[in-house]
């Protein structure tokens, strides 16, 4: 079976060490929040100016003025500072972040990363996705697999506009954790009950079985 | 108006000067810490061909979405546009040209903008379509792109709290992009729900010191929520 959402966002949680500082992006790296180990702590960047981002606000707490990257009303935590966006981003580019989640479009075997753009259709905007991948040197993307027509995201070479080049080296999709080196994926762990071959066949880019790779266990 | 004390009595003496053409630069960080009466005022005051330079660019109906309805901006330069109807039928219609950002490059080209910095290098958007025409260097073998530094006509900044030498404070995540638009306007023009009497605020926690401020005005705010999102 694929990985949930709440899965996956599990499974990137499992990366997480004590002390780390984490800047989760919007989708599935926003649900690993949930699943921080409850004997490890850890203070999660939000960069549009927030270190130590908390819960989300009861009635009472509601704040218009304190929200999270993806425009949510949000607390700060105990131990939290508030900054300005050059000083949010120094962190990010200065390479202060020790672990950085977001979601993606297409990876490839080279490392390049697309996730802002897809031409003649709407254009939002790269946000802070290219300060953030190429600021950080641990980055996990979490992604499907495939397109809901089957079409593999894990190419030999990114078809859309990159979001970053040779800047990624760790992928979680619904089917499997991989890495990337040498100019292929690597096929660490599988997803319960995804055999091997079903993952051969829905990843394009160039894969490599890893001699001890392992099934998932939640 | 003396001296030292910025503090300006109407919205219209707030940005006069404001005229057609001029780049604006302002702050806030999708409708949170908007200076929200300030773009009312560029709105009453009609003037056209802006370059706004600002994250978002408010919705529909609010924050710098308002200056779209009668085609007030120009050009806008942005890192995320994605929350408006509007601009993305002008922009599609190519009535509005939009200069992508990333939002970190964006938020250190109006901080070197206020600090005489006229361009800096980082890594943000090498080999993307954002390095297109932009010089490329090597430092200690990783690749950089040159982006150059932004600066204002004027600067529309939301503070919460100001005195009258211009001396800001921010609240929470407000603060967001406001303290660099502040550094970097030609004029920077500061609207805030309180001001104080000098002294109020301690020296030390001052978030924009007042050489930075040209006027200060006290408004009141409708501070609206993008996104309420509740616990659980």
């Amino acid at each position: 079976m694929a990985l949930t959402r709440e899965q996956m966002a599990q499974r990137v949680a499992r990366e997480l060490k004590d002390g780390y500082y984490v800047n989760l992006g919007i989708g599935i790296p926003t649900l690993v929040a949930n699943y921080v180990p409850s004997d490890i702590d850890v203070m999660l960047q939000s960069e549009n100016g927030l270190l130590g981002m908390g819960e989300f606000p009861t009635e009472a707490q509601l704040d218009a003025d304190m929200i999270n990257a993806g425009k949510q009303t949000v607390t700060a935590r105990t131990g939290a500072s508030i900054f300005n966006s050059a000083e949010s981003f120094a962190m990010i580019r200065g390479g202060h972040v020790d672990l950085t989640v977001l979601g993606a479009f297409e990876v490839d075997v080279e490392g390049n990363i697309a996730s802002w753009m897809i031409p003649g259709k709407l254009v939002k905007g790269m946000g802070g996705a290219m300060d953030l991948v190429a600021g950080a040197d641990n980055i996990i993307v979490t992604m499907t697999h495939a397109s809901k027509d089957g079409e593999s995201k894990l190419l030999s070479k990114c078809s859309l506009p990159l979001t970053g080049a040779g800047c990624i080296r760790k992928v979680l999709t619904d089917l499997a954790y991989l890495e990337i080196e040498n100019g292929a994926f690597i096929l660490r762990e599988t997803a319960p009950g995804v055999s091997v071959e079903e993952i051969v066949a829905k990843t394009a880019g160039k894969l490599i079985v890893a001699d001890d790779v392992k099934e998932m266990t939640f | 108006m003396a001296g030292l004390d910025k503090r300006v009595a109407t919205y219209e003496q707030a940005l006069e000067g404001l005229t057609d053409n001029m780049t604006v630069l302002a702050g806030g960080f999708g409708l949170c810490g908007i200076p929200e009466n300030l773009i009312g005022e560029i709105k009453r005051r009609g003037v056209k061909g802006l370059t706004v330079v600002s994250n978002n660019c408010g919705v529909d109906g609010f924050g710098l979405g308002v200056l779209l309805e009668d085609h007030q901006i120009r050009k806008m330069v942005a890192s995320y546009v994605g929350e408006n109807a509007e601009f993305e039928r002008q922009l599609l219609s190519g009535e509005l040209e939009v200069e992508l950002t990333p939002q970190g490059t964006l938020a250190e080209k109006m901080r070197a903008g206020g600090a005489g910095i006229p361009a800096f290098f980082t890594a943000t958007g090498y080999g993307t379509p954002v390095a297109e025409g932009k010089e490329v260097r090597e430092f200690n073998g990783r690749k950089y792109i040159l982006e150059e530094a932004i600066t204002g006509d004027f600067a529309i900044v939301k503070g919460w709290k100001a005195d009258h030498y211009g001396n800001v404070v921010y609240r929470n995540t407000a603060q967001n992009f406001n303290p660099l638009a502040a550094t970097a306007g030609k004029i920077t023009v500061v609207e805030v729900e309180e001001i104080v009497e000098p002294g109020v605020l301690l020296p030390s926690e001052i978030h924009t010191p007042g050489i930075y401020v040209d006027r200060v005005i006290v408004g009141t705010f409708e501070k609206r929520i993008e996104k309420r999102t509740l616990k659980a």
